[in-house]
């Protein structure tokens, strides 16, 4: 006899509620509602898809394969510094790969992991707009443009 | 709007506007292959993802091929439907699908019963000319119902069934692109889910992607040891769906070859479930006409409606999304569970067998039943009332490997003391025969006359929500009668708003009822199918002797013998149970 406990604080939820509400809690707003509370929230735990299911009237199963469909959704919490590396086909063509493969070299991480110290977060992006500077990598807010592979662990020397 | 002219290889023929390629080429029967396309007609639920690709025709002036299931036809549309472009085409979607399924036809649970392996049949598939990865999944394996998806071919009709048939909401599609695949929030295991274990999902996978738990292997097992004594009970349901099996056509009563097969498989007592729905009516119908009288007293804190609780779907149904209402089902346990708790109190005596020697094995149109026999609250000291829970297909397949056939088999009797049942009890099968039954008895001990007509047709049909009316001679009794679990929901909203009044609901998770269980043999939405089935239950009913439960000799000697009256103390702890409250709960810290 199975019976799913949740732990969640109450003002988390009380912020879940606000967003849905903002969306009249309708079913068909489930895309924004989802982007919204994870630009809050930085992630989607499984406690958050729970109540905008329960809120929107859908099924947890619907929400939860909504976020595994589209890549933007995340379940893990992103780092302190999140990490993305332009793939676009601009900063492909200039080596965005080697890039790419440098950060999970020494981060050892994969795309879409979070550091274990919660300081680091790896994803991809597709075109930042910024092609002239092609790779271009982003932490956090900051650009880092023409990136080499030699160039990651300096890059990386400014976040310790 | 007029109709449009269109012309399906070379026949001329005019459709409605809004008429898909499919349809207009069905009517005029032309067969175009279809693989994730499902039809529930009587449901009104026509599944067309359009996604297995596998039903595309060519049309002209298009350039490529169109999905016949979801393709409009325009006025003057010129079809094609098996040139060489098409069927090479199909050839190729039906490759690819193939490379990502296992080959390990031989030993699936769905050997000769699988659309896929029917279709790579029909297409005369001799190769796969694509190979690559196979994707794989963990297998989840609850009580009742086994989820192996490196067999899902995505037709997502199992989304369709738990989603808008039943409105359970357990499965989604997940992930994209090759790791794309159907399962429950956070892929957890069924179990972990608000499923009910209705089977409706494995009523219509196409392949072995989901199938029932199978344990004909371990009822071959206790019929083997010689210290147990195993006996069998089958639901009213068993009887008309069994010879499909043995090509048989539907609605086939097949009741006394299917006693004599199981005498023959070795059971020492076959049984009736039949009888505890006779047994279900008395305490069940006790209960209704005590709520019904304290109600018509005044008595405010008696609950009406009363619901139906035969059915176990329906019981996981209303734990999981209306706990807070789960004071007004009746208390009685269904059929399957009274037969059980009688089985291994009163029969164990009379066999003079201990308990824990006797095998209870019952023969269900049903999955959820395989989860009802291993509820906690139905064991004593760890040891089920019922042991095993087979279902009718399983049946077929203790019979395929023991005995072969049943068709030539003369017909036989139930054993006595818990195989005698009456006309009241076959029609528990279908869509509102547990409430006629109950009222063919509640009836008679209400007002203390004869029942004219034992027949009420006004509780009888295939709509999803009924309401009808019965004259207890001057009292009006409210009947609301919903089949498929979106219907229960339905009525159940009606009910918390209070915008209907009912006085007794009857309830079946799957459509059409027991006839249309998830343990049946695949009927594929042919509804045909279940009406025959439902017609053999009540011409079963017509047949017999003795049609309302309290006549039953065996039932009466029930009670002086043993329980006493209905809701004694005795029957009261052996015949009734209580539910749970499954809604999931968030804490707030």
């Amino acid at each position: 006899m199975s019976q799913i406990h949740i732990k969640i604080k109450e003002n988390d939820v009380a912020k879940v509620k606000e967003i849905c509400a903002s969306f009249n809690n309708a079913p068909g707003e489930l895309i924004n509602v989802l982007h919204k509370v994870q630009s809050h929230f930085g992630y989607l735990p499984a406690e958050i898809q729970e109540i905008v299911a329960s809120e929107l009237n859908v099924s947890t199963a619907k929400v939860y394969g909504v976020i595994t469909f589209y890549s933007f959704f995340t379940m893990t919490p992103k780092g302190q510094h999140p990490i993305s590396i332009c793939t676009g086909t601009a900063c492909y063509v200039r080596g965005a790969e080697k890039v790419l493969e440098e950060f999970k070299k020494e981060l050892k991480l994969e795309v879409g992991e979070t550091s274990a110290d919660g300081k680091f977060s790896l994803s991809c992006l597709r075109c930042v707009g910024a092609c002239g500077l092609a790779p271009v990598v982003m932490i956090g807010d900051k650009t880092y443009g023409r990136v080499a592979a030699e160039d990651v662990k300096n890059i990386l020397k400014e976040y310790e | 709007m007029s109709t449009m002219n269109i012309t399906i290889d070379g026949h001329k023929l005019q459709v409605e506007p809004g008429t898909t390629i499919l349809e207009a080429a069905r009517k005029i029967n032309v067969e175009i292959p279809t693989l994730c396309y499902m039809n529930l007609i009587d449901m009104n639920i026509e599944h067309k993802p359009g996604g297995c690709r596998v039903c595309v025709v060519e049309v002209a002036g298009r350039r490529n091929l169109a999905p016949s299931c979801v393709t409009k036809c325009w006025e003057g549309m010129e079809i094609k439907t098996h040139t060489m472009r098409v069927l090479n085409a199909r050839k190729t979607v039906l490759e690819l699908i193939l490379s990502d399924h296992p080959f390990d036809c031989l030993v699936c649970a769905k050997n000769g019963h699988c659309d896929l392996q029917k279709m790579a049949q029909n297409f005369g598939i001799r190769e796969i000319h694509y190979q690559g990865e196979q994707s794989t999944y963990k297998e989840d394996n609850s009580p009742a119902i086994i989820r192996d998806m490196d067999k899902c071919i995505m037709c997502r009709r199992c989304e369709t069934m738990c989603n808008d048939v039943q409105t359970c909401g357990v499965l989604s599609g997940i992930n994209r692109g090759f790791m794309a695949v159907v399962a429950p929030a956070f892929e957890q295991d069924l179990e972990k889910s608000p499923c009910t274990f209705c089977g409706q999902c494995v009523a219509v996978c196409p392949t072995a992607a989901l199938t029932e738990v199978d344990h004909t292997n371990k009822v071959i097992r206790a019929l083997a040891d010689e210290t147990k004594t195993v006996i069998v009970q089958t639901a009213p349901a068993v009887r008309v769906a069994l010879g499909e099996e043995f090509g048989m056509a539907p609605g086939t009563i097949v009741t006394g070859k299917m006693v004599a097969a199981l005498r023959k498989l070795g059971f020492d007592k076959v049984f009736d479930t039949d009888f505890a729905a006779d047994l279900t009516i008395m305490e069940e119908g006790t209960e209704l006409l005590s709520r019904l009288n304290a109600h018509l007293k005044g008595d405010k804190t008696v609950k009406l409606p009363i619901l139906t609780s035969c059915c176990p779907g329906w019981v996981n149904f209303f734990e999981y999304q209306f706990p807070e209402m789960r004071e007004i089902p009746s208390t009685a346990k269904s059929p399957q569970q009274m037969f059980g708790a009688i089985a291994k109190t009163y029969m164990a005596e009379k066999l003079g067998v201990k308990r824990e020697n006797l095998v209870v094995v019952s023969v269900m149109p049903c999955l959820a039943k395989k989860y009802e026999a291993q509820r906690d609250e139905f064991k004593v000291n760890g040891n089920p009332d019922v042991d095993y829970a087979i279902t009718t297909r399983e049946l077929a397949s203790l019979i395929k490997q023991s005995i072969g056939d049943i068709t030539q088999l003369p017909d036989e009797n139930f054993d006595r003391l818990m195989g005698e049942s009456t006309g009241a009890s076959v029609i528990f099968g279908v869509t509102g025969g547990v409430i006629e039954a109950a009222c063919r008895t509640a009836y008679e001990v209400y007002t203390g006359k004869t029942l004219e007509k034992i027949d009420f047709h006004q509780l009888r049909g295939f709509e999803g929500i009924r309401a009808a009316s019965v004259d207890f001679d001057g009292l009006k009794l409210n009947i609301g009668i919903a089949h498929g679990l979106g219907n229960a929901r339905k009525l159940l909203e009606q009910v918390k708003s209070g915008e209907c009044e009912f006085h007794a609901i009857e309830i079946m998770a799957c459509p059409g009822g027991c006839i249309g269980g998830g343990g049946q043999p695949q009927h594929h939405g042919d509804s045909s199918i279940l009406k025959a089935r439902a017609a053999a239950l009540y011409k079963e009913d017509e047949g017999k002797p003795i049609r309302k439960s309290h006549e039953n000799p065996e039932i009466i000697k029930l009670y002086e013998e043993f329980l006493g009256s209905p809701m004694s103390e005795k029957a009261h702890h052996l015949l009734h149970t209580h539910y749970f409250d499954k809604k999931k709960k968030i804490f707030i810290e």
